[in-house]
């Protein structure tokens, strides 16, 4: 549960509540989102559409909002997260916890209306999973915590899809479909680099249960899935020839970064008495940043190559017909 | 050794950046809600029984 974190501190700024909403992770799902809404093909009244994508962001920003509030002592063990607004002690944990309920609620209203009220509730759905599924339960309980809570990263451009169209077909799920087998990667590649500061705060991430070689293995395993599942939209009639061609071109790259991860020491234990061992494990550690670095670029190229698709009308393969 | 009355003017211009902020996003809540309705309904915003 979330600790009183109570020390002197600077007063709370307006841009410490917006850092609160993690505008990073916010620019991302409206990126995705953006991309399901376009990728629909629908016709959608301009005005409703960016009314849609911006309740999506504030509901992203509010179950951010409702983590940086339950999360705040674990937040203060690590050095990447210690400096946020509620373990710098610079908002108060109930003010987080406020602005995260409001905003979920103003957001989900406001969708509703705006939209459908089946966007509204896979957005609602979406901030619950995040903040109560993944946040309170899972993060804290197994190391899978990612695994099964990156559902609620990978939902967006479905509730995008919804928006446009009132519907969520397989095309929708595909799109799911991918950032969800795309986040053990990249998570777990983040870890392996940064395993001690999970370590440090109890958080069961796999390097720290299941060690380094263990988590390498299975990046190999879920990147062995993941870059064919990119593919799989030139078959449903979603990707066109430009965006085969970037899966594939990027997938291969993907690939040959997690073997590089996978035949390297990234995470594990450097042998104090050996000099060489030393420099293999912080060559690992590059190996591991790059498939992480590379893993958002892959991603990011994938969603602008489709949503580029839909926006200039290239026609989609659809290969399977 | 900090100055209180520095401190204190630092926490009122705090204040008044949040203040400034939060009124923002009310108006900007209001305008949502106003350009929702109009571009729902449109005309028929005004087409009810009197």
């Amino acid at each position: 549960m979330t600790p009183s974190i109570s020390h002197e501190a600077a007063p709370a700024r307006w841009q410490d509540y917006v850092q609160l909403l993690k505008p990073r992770v916010m620019s991302l799902v409206v990126f995705t989102a953006l991309t399901g809404l376009v990728c629909a093909g629908a016709p959608v009244n301009p005005v409703l559409g960016a009314i849609s994508v911006l309740c999506i962001a504030i509901g992203a920003g509010a179950s951010g909002a409702l983590n940086m509030w339950y999360d705040a002592d674990i937040d203060a063990k690590m050095r990447r997260t210690r400096g946020r607004p509620v373990p710098a002690g610079r908002v108060q944990g109930a003010d987080a916890l406020t602005l995260g309920v409001v905003l979920s609620m103003f957001s989900v209203m406001v969708m509703g209306m705006a939209a459908n009220w089946l966007a509204a509730g896979l957005l609602a759905f979406t901030i619950l999973f995040y903040a109560v599924v993944y946040t309170m339960w899972l993060k804290r309980s197994t190391a899978q915590n990612i695994v099964i809570g990156g559902l609620a990263g990978a939902l967006p451009p479905v509730i995008g899809w919804a928006a446009a169209t009132g519907a969520t077909p397989l095309n929708a799920w595909l799109l799911c479909a991918i950032i969800f087998m795309w986040t053990p990667a990249h998570f777990w590649a983040l870890s392996l680099y940064t395993s001690e500061d999970y370590e440090k705060a109890g958080v069961p991430m796999m390097p720290v249960v299941a060690g380094a070689a263990s988590t390498r293995k299975q990046i190999l395993v879920y990147s062995l899935l993941f870059t064919p599942l990119c593919l799989v939209p030139a078959f449903t009639g979603l990707g066109g020839a430009t965006y085969l061609g970037v899966a594939a071109a990027g997938g291969l790259v993907f690939l040959i970064l997690a073997w590089r991860v996978f035949r390297s020491r990234a995470g594990d234990a450097p042998d104090a008495r050996n000099d060489a061992g030393l420099y293999d494990v912080k060559a690992g550690a590059k190996d591991a940043r790059n498939l992480f670095a590379f893993s958002i670029l892959y991603l990011t190229l994938l969603f602008a190559t489709l949503l580029g698709e839909h926006l200039l009308g290239a026609p989609a393969l659809d290969l399977l017909r | 050794m900090s100055d209180p009355a520095h401190e204190s003017q630092a926490a009122t211009r705090a204040r008044r950046g949040r203040n400034i902020v939060l009124g923002l996003g009310l108006a900007l809540f209001v305008v949502l809600i106003f350009v929702v309705t109009i571009v729902k309904l449109g005309a028929s915003v005004l087409d009810r029984p009197l």
